[in-house]
């Protein structure tokens, strides 16, 4: 989709400001908002592509002033709701009894066993590649020059507008991946051949409002791009 | 400009009903035995203690130190790291990136926040936020001397990677000058989180 998330080049977005040190949480709930991500995948509320397309729904002027942690939470409610795991209604009771009664603990954990703290365990340092290696033959080798096409879906996408119909080189191939156009959209996996693509600043930008001397790399999948001069015959 | 709005802190009352939510939310999924506060903690404590970019200095240190194994970072940091026991989630493909003497690199994700979890820990929060994400592709060069204080020469390019797969990239940064001789044990400290996201440069040597 076509959002507010998608912040590529955008102007006015302010200074980056960097504090010296911060820790790793800002408050204590941003723990609990962070343990959803893994859990609430476990149990079937999302994949990653899924995750990031309930972010990219949240209303834009909350979006940009609302924090990476809120994001989460707002992706994690999108998805257990949308999916039956969560009643919206209880989850708006809850809260409101929370806000009423701050200090409240938080119901008595069902996992005996301690199967939940054994998943977080081993899913830290195993991962879930989106690796897929196939059979298909990829399109493009490094070195090709290419486009990437100026398409714009509705739904979960990786195409940056900043890289739309513009003309890099191929320079890594990666093999294929989980195609973000399906998996973030409920389509499935449908593994796609994955290549870093190069672009000169002036290329994205124009010679003039460029900075010198540099380049900005962009994964692609390879429904995303064209051969270069295909896409100059096209237009 | 003033800064960016992005930064300004929270009201309370908007941060009590975060609170509250996400409570409610837990108190939801503990109740159908999807989550426990015992998994909250552990999860905390892996990223406090255990996981963080302690760890990419080591990676970084040893191929300071060890070519052969420089090479195979380059070649496949996912396989190279796993040697040392390092990899997972949110790395599990990994690129490293070789910083040379007419070449710096710097990731960004500019459609969210993809960062190298394994080997720099959770991503510091400017990161994450808006001003960070739409620069870094356009004007590295103001944002790193402007924001970062580091200033990249001219004739040297500049290469931005924007995270927008499943890979993670990362820097290998350039060893710091007079350490010849140094162990890996000792470069190690001088290796910091934003020398591995291309945002700083290592710690000179003493």
């Amino acid at each position: 989709m076509n959002g507010l998330h998608d912040l590529g080049g955008k102007d006015g977005l302010g200074a980056v400001a960097p504090p010296p040190e911060e820790p790793v949480w800002k408050a204590e709930w941003e723990k609990h908002a962070h343990a959803m991500f893994p859990l609430a995948f476990r149990a079937g509320f999302f994949g990653v592509d899924s995750f990031r397309y309930g972010m990219e729904q949240i209303e834009p002027v909350e979006y940009l002033t609302s924090t990476y942690y809120e994001h989460w939470v707002h992706s994690v409610t999108h998805h257990g709701v949308r999916l039956g795991h969560l009643d919206p209604e209880e989850i708006e009771k809850r809260t409101q009894y929370y806000l009423e009664n701050p200090d409240a603990p938080l119901p008595e954990g069902q996992d005996p066993d301690g199967e939940l703290v054994a998943f977080i365990e081993a899913v830290i340092p195993a991962g879930a590649t989106a690796a897929r290696p196939g059979e298909k033959a990829p399109a493009f080798a490094v070195g090709d020059r290419v486009t990437v096409v100026n398409e714009v879906p509705k739904g979960h996408t990786r195409r940056a507008g900043y890289v739309r119909g513009r003309t890099g080189t191929v320079i890594m191939a990666h093999g294929e991946m989980i195609y973000p156009d399906t998996a973030g959209n409920d389509l499935g996996e449908a593994p796609e051949h994955v290549y870093t693509v190069q672009f000169t600043n002036a290329e994205l930008w124009g010679e003039e409002s460029a900075e010198p001397n540099g380049t900005v790399t962009f994964d692609v999948w390879e429904p995303y791009i064209v051969p270069a001069t295909a896409q100059e015959t096209a237009a | 400009m003033s800064a960016s709005h992005s930064t300004a802190p929270v009201a309370s009352d908007h941060q009590a009903e975060v609170v509250a939510r996400v409570k409610a939310i837990e108190s939801i999924m503990i109740e159908k035995g999807l989550m426990t506060t015992e998994a909250v903690d552990r999860l905390a404590e892996i990223y406090e203690n255990e996981v963080g970019p302690q760890l990419g200095a080591k990676v970084v240190a040893r191929a300071w130190t060890d070519p052969v194994f420089k090479a195979r970072l380059l070649e496949n940091a996912s396989t190279a790291c796993a040697e040392m026991g390092i990899g997972g989630l949110q790395g599990e493909d990994m690129v490293a990136v070789e910083d040379t003497d007419d070449l710096h690199h710097v990731i960004v994700c500019t459609l969210c926040s993809c960062y190298p979890w394994p080997v720099l820990g959770l991503p510091p929060n400017w990161y994450k936020q808006p001003a960070y994400r739409s620069r870094m592709v356009r004007e590295p060069r103001k944002v790193l001397r402007e924001e970062f204080g580091y200033a990249v020469a001219d004739d040297v390019e500049v290469r931005v990677w924007d995270s927008s797969s499943e890979l993670r990239y990362w820097v290998l940064p350039q060893r710091p000058e007079g350490t010849d001789g140094w162990s890996a044990e000792q470069l190690e400290a001088l290796v910091t989180r934003d020398s591995m996201i291309g945002v700083g440069a290592p710690k000179a040597a003493q």
